[in-house]
């Protein structure tokens, strides 16, 4: 049988990234899926345990010193290499797995691709699918021959294997000696809250610079509640410091393909379409008529958001009792 | 103190952008190359230090056809002390390895203190050559930086994840990579453009930096298919009359999505 190792990653309070269950998803359609998690040691029993339920088959672990960036874990994800000889080594597009991954390909010289959307397997082994230029094009890549190396947009693949007897692994990991960057200090992001992440949601709601000011993106958290929504937000809107850098959709933040996407107070410009155009449903409320999100919204309107949105909110509230 | 900034062509972002159906790479003739945003950022980083430290020498460095000359020299025309260009037609459509080892092996030839990179190039790429490049030259990489401090011996900043920021720092030699929350390009000046013409450009090819491109033993990723998608048209659009709120979470209410 065939193997795909998914390095998995434990979020600061101990539990797997939300990633998890699509990355094992992903890789059980090239072979069979096979969990790595590097943490420290009072951490690993329980995303071990988490993996396992997610429908993982094998777990390995290594604990690893967290104030030496990426290259423990390197060393890790390269020891269960060795042990498992997969067909593919896959891992989220987040800051740390992906910087993980790609000093992986670079010491095993193996193909790299990277923020795919999807993965498969033909009779010549494994295929890469990507979405290119906002989703304008759909590219799909191979490597010539033996294993790939991948980072998986989060949010691409839904669903869940069903869970797997636990089986555990301690690895027996050779450190490269290669000098690691230090991490002198973290703080954590304020205890998110019940919004759900902004990567791989199924409703987003975005403000721009239309918003006016941060006081004033209130009224896009609410209106986010309201639908359940997570929150996004044009370059502009993080630029004027309305919202973290986190929270950018387009060409530079994050792509989102969910079922429902709000534009507020949002022109619309070609770097903020890349990230959000593949969504299923788009709303936009802007003031100028001729702002380019009308383009692509299939419900827009031409109005002040501060009257339009309140409404809305009162609206959608009654509908719901 | 020798930096190198690895800086890439792209197209631009205000045009339409297009992937050649036979080819799958960029279509150079779709939209206007320019230098991507980001890499002007990554060179002001650079330029910024070395203003603050006479003596500090700033290579720009990229992998990109011959084409590519004119937006290298913007970067010399901003200050960078020196160019080195690597143009080889078997380098066309270099996957990510390919990029990252003959762009290491510019960097061993070159010399360097510090690596700056853009955090994320907009022609989709990964994010990925800076770490990749790192491991090849066997030093520490300290990715999508918010904030830059350099010393003589060490490089330090903010690193923003969707968990929280780091503050995280690395012995040089190092590679970094930084995001856009670093200030923009300085505007280039005639004086400045003046003075490019006369700065060294060095350019090299695959061979001379010991990179074979065609080497049957080393697999590579590559393109099978590309297809583009039909483009997404407007719907509805309405203007406020006073009830549009009303109307919209009806909309809403229809699609299922409230
Ligand atoms: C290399 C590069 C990468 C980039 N990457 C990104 C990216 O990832 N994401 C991104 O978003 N941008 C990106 N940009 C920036 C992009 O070009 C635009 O500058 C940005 O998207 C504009 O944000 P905005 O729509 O909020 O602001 P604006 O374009 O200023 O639009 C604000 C809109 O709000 C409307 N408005 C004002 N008041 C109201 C009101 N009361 N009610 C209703 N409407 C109102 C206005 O009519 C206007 O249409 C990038 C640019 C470059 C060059
Ligand atoms: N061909 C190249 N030449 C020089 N630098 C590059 C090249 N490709 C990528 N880079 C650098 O790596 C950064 C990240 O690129 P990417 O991994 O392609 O998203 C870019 O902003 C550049 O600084």
């Amino acid at each position: 049988m065939t193997v795909a190792l998914v390095l998995l990653e434990v979020v600061p309070s101990g539990a797997l990234a939300a990633s998890s269950a699509g990355l094992l998803v992903a890789a059980a359609r090239v072979g069979e899926p096979v969990a790595v998690i590097a943490g420290p040691a009072d951490v690993l029993p329980g995303a071990a345990e988490a993996a396992a339920r997610l429908g993982a088959v094998r777990v390995h672990t290594a604990e690893v010193d967290s104030s030496a960036l990426t290259g423990p874990v390197v060393d890790a994800v390269a020891a269960a290499v060795a042990a498992e000889n997969p067909d593919l080594v896959l891992a989220s597009n987040a800051i740390e797995t992906r910087d993980a991954v790609a000093r992986l390909a670079a010491r095993l010289r193996l193909p790299l691709a990277t923020d795919i959307v999807g993965v498969a397997r033909d009779d010549l082994g494994v295929v890469a699918h990507h979405s290119a230029f906002g989703g304008a094009f759909t590219v799909d890549g191979a490597p010539t021959f033996g294993p790939l190396v991948a980072t998986l947009r989060p949010g691409s693949v839904e669903g869940q294997l069903d869970p797997q007897p636990l089986m555990v692994r301690g690895l027996e990991v050779l450190a490269s000696g290669i000098p690691s960057g230090r991490v002198e200090a973290f703080s954590e992001t304020a205890a998110a809250s019940t919004r759900p992440e902004l990567r791989g949601a199924a409703a987003v709601v975005a403000g721009g610079r239309g918003v006016g000011s941060k006081k004033d993106f209130a009224l896009v958290e609410q209106l986010a509640d309201a639908l359940g929504a997570a929150v996004g937000a044009s370059r502009a809107a993080v630029d004027a410091g309305y919202v973290p850098a986190t929270a950018q959709v387009g060409q530079t933040g994050v792509s989102v393909s969910p079922k429902l996407y709000v534009a507020l107070g949002i022109s619309g410009a070609i770097q903020h379409r890349a990230g959000m155009q593949t969504a299923r449903t788009i709303v936009a409320i802007d003031k100028n008529p001729e702002a380019p999100i009308f383009d692509i919204a299939d419900f827009g309107i031409v109005g002040d958001l501060f009257t339009v949105v309140p409404q809305l909110i009162s609206a959608l509230e009654a509908h719901k009792k | 103190m020798k930096i190198v900034v690895l800086i890439k062509e792209v197209p631009d972002t205000w045009g339409e952008r297009r992937l050649d159906l036979e080819t799958g790479l960029a279509d150079r003739a779709a939209s206007a190359p320019v230098l991507d945003e980001i890499n002007e950022r990554a060179v002001e980083a650079a330029l910024a230090h070395a203003d603050a430290h006479p003596g500090t020498e700033v290579v720009v460095l990229t992998m990109a056809p011959a084409s590519a000359t004119a937006n290298v020299r913007k970067a010399l025309a901003m200050g960078a002390s020196a160019a080195v260009h690597v143009v080889d037609d078997t380098l066309r459509g270099a996957d990510l390895l390919l990029t990252a080892e003959v762009l290491a092996a510019a960097i061993r030839r070159t010399g360097f203190d510090l690596v700056i990179g853009g955090n994320l190039s907009t022609d989709g790429g990964g994010g990925v050559v800076p770490a990749m490049v790192a491991e090849l030259l066997g030093v520490p990489q300290l990715t999508a930086l918010s904030s830059l401090a350099l010393t003589h011996d060490t490089v330090s900043g903010d690193r923003v994840s969707d968990a929280g920021t780091m503050r995280v720092s690395a012995a040089l030699p190092a590679v970094v990579s930084v995001t856009e929350a670093l200030p923009e390009g300085r505007f280039t000046t005639f004086k400045g453009i003046m003075a490019a013409k006369k700065k060294p450009y060095e350019t090299l090819d695959a061979a001379t930096l010991g990179v074979e491109p065609e080497d049957p033993a080393q697999a590579r990723y590559i393109m099978l298919s590309v297809a583009q998608r039909p483009p997404r048209e407007g719907g509805t659009k309405i203007v406020d009359e006073g009830d549009a709120g009303e109307r919209l979470a009806a909309f809403l209410v229809a699609e299922g999505v409230a």
